[in-house]
């Protein structure tokens, strides 16, 4: 009984509790709250209502936290508790409880719309209805929407999310697959060769019935018979100086690197500093991979990594070396998780870490990387700022400066 | 002694295997220590005396390059790494 012994009054009834929170915590009515949302510091706003109300309209910008998980999610939202935060429900009441547990957790600055949602509209104020999900596509990204970090804004979000594949082989078919899987809305696939029998030890995307056929077709088949949300876009070619501002100018949020040779290693990481778009890097080699991200301004480009590539007699490729088969589907799909988390901007990229895997050992390890300020491409004063002859380049004879 | 991992596109010319121990204060000490006893090492190693810019060489993790390079100091039980660039994707 000593819980209870400690009250000093009967346990209060909703009514009571309700208007004792709301004597506890700011409330605005609509002009007050327009006045706040057109200021230049315009705070947080929080709708807390449940999914089916979401869905039939918000107040423009705000973003979608049930009161049912304000305290789990809202630190990921506001991690700064000086932050304003301006919260609104229906009616103003499911709001001012969660502004007095936002009070709780330390939020210095939190306000809640009295009369809600309800009066925001009959005011006449601006709503926007959010785009959602149709049904098939609810159903069909259920294990994506589930996941707080996604959700349907996020699966949105990848459903709008353009990304471009170098090559359609080891790496690339992994990558391919569980991006389309993933409903990621654009793939282009850039790929110059025909599948061939020593390719479907590993290249997933394509089948013994595929023989002969471009690499690049036989993935769009593959990746529209998964997921008929994913548009697929074949460049049947080979990157190039002369090819690769066309082929960016199809507009990519995210590129995935999965080529075989240097010359393309080093003129995508170019195009990719120049146009400003995070590279997803992987490379395989018979038990071995290594795979990072080379984000523009946030951390260091390949070149940053190797200056220049190693003299041909000393760089085996996968062809002449051999590869295991699965090794490729291991990096791939670490290129396919990181492409997606930079679609969807969450987690921690492989940004400045280059991730080492070793299948024989089953060891995965890490070394960090560092811009180089003296970078010729991305350092603080270039020299190199144009497209050079990559084949020359990479050919071991000097280059030209 | 320090061990030093070998990549696989070197371990031909250590008898293929993955870890090789080296002896040296320094990263410079060490791989010409590796070198007078793997001599084909050295084009995949080094171009005018320094390292070649070609290959990373990371010392518990840490680029060289952005240490002391062929100075960087190497503590008894370190693990270096060779890194050549690799372009295998398909």
């Amino acid at each position: 009984m000593n819980g209870v012994a400690t009250f000093p009054k009967a346990m209060p009834g909703y009514r009571e509790l309700l208007q004792q929170v709301k004597s506890e915590i700011d409330e605005v009515d609509v002009t007050q709250a327009r006045e706040l949302l057109d200021a230049p510091e315009r705070p947080l706003v929080v709708d807390v209502r449940e999914p089916d109300e979401w869905t039939e309209g918000r107040i423009p910008g705000a973003i979608h936290i049930p009161r049912g998980n304000l305290e789990s999610r809202i630190e990921q939202a506001a991690p700064d508790r000086a932050q304003p935060i301006f919260l609104y429900c229906a009616a103003g009441n499911r709001s001012a409880f969660a502004a007095k547990s936002l009070e709780e957790l330390g939020y210095e600055n939190v306000v809640s719309l009295a009369g809600g949602y309800t009066d925001w509209k009959r005011s006449g104020l601006e709503t926007e209805l959010p785009r959602t999900l149709d049904g098939e596509k609810r159903q069909r990204y259920s294990r994506h929407v589930l996941i707080p970090e996604v959700g349907e804004e996020g699966q949105l979000k990848l459903l709008d999310s353009r990304v471009l594949l170098l090559g359609a082989g080891g790496l690339g078919s992994p990558s391919a697959l569980y991006l389309a899987a993933a409903g990621v809305g654009r793939l282009g696939i850039v790929d110059d060769d025909r599948v061939d029998a020593s390719n479907l030890q590993r290249q997933v995307l394509h089948s013994t019935g595929r023989l002969g056929e471009w690499k690049a077709e036989s993935a769009k088949r593959t990746l529209e018979e998964l997921n008929p949300d994913v548009e697929v876009v074949p460049y049947i070619e080979r990157l190039t100086s002369e090819n690769v501002e066309r082929i960016l100018a199809d507009g990519w949020d995210v590129i995935v690197d999965g080529a075989d040779n240097f010359p393309t290693r080093y003129l995508i990481n170019d195009a990719a500093v120049w146009h400003d778009i995070p590279l997803v890097h992987g490379s395989i080699y018979r038990f071995e991979g290594q795979a990072t991200v080379f984000k523009p301004g946030a951390g260091p480009c390949y070149r940053c990594l190797f200056p220049q590539p190693p003299p041909p007699e000393l760089a085996p490729s996968c062809a002449e070396g051999g590869v295991l088969g699965v090794l490729p589907g291991i990096v791939g799909s670490l290129q396919a998780s990181e492409a997606l988390k930079l679609c969807l901007g969450i987690g921690e990229p492989l940004v400045g870490r280059l991730l080492l895997f070793d299948a024989l050992a089953t060891e995965f390890s890490e070394v960090n990387l560092r811009r180089d300020p003296n970078c010729p491409v991305c350092g603080d004063s270039p020299t190199i700022t144009e497209y050079v002859d990559y084949v020359e380049f990479c050919s071991g004879r000097p280059a030209h400066a | 002694m320090s061990r030093v991992r070998i990549p696989p596109m070197l371990r031909g010319e250590v008898g293929g295997v993955r870890e090789v121990p080296a002896e040296g204060d320094t990263v410079r000490e060490l791989l010409f220590d590796l070198m007078a006893r793997f001599p084909s090492l050295r084009p995949q190693l080094v171009e005018d005396d320094d390292i070649a810019p070609f290959v990373n060489v990371y010392v518990e993790g840490e680029d060289v390059r952005t240490l002391d390079g062929l100075d960087t100091s190497v503590d008894h039980g370190s693990t270096v790494i060779l890194l050549p660039a690799m372009a295998g994707g398909l």
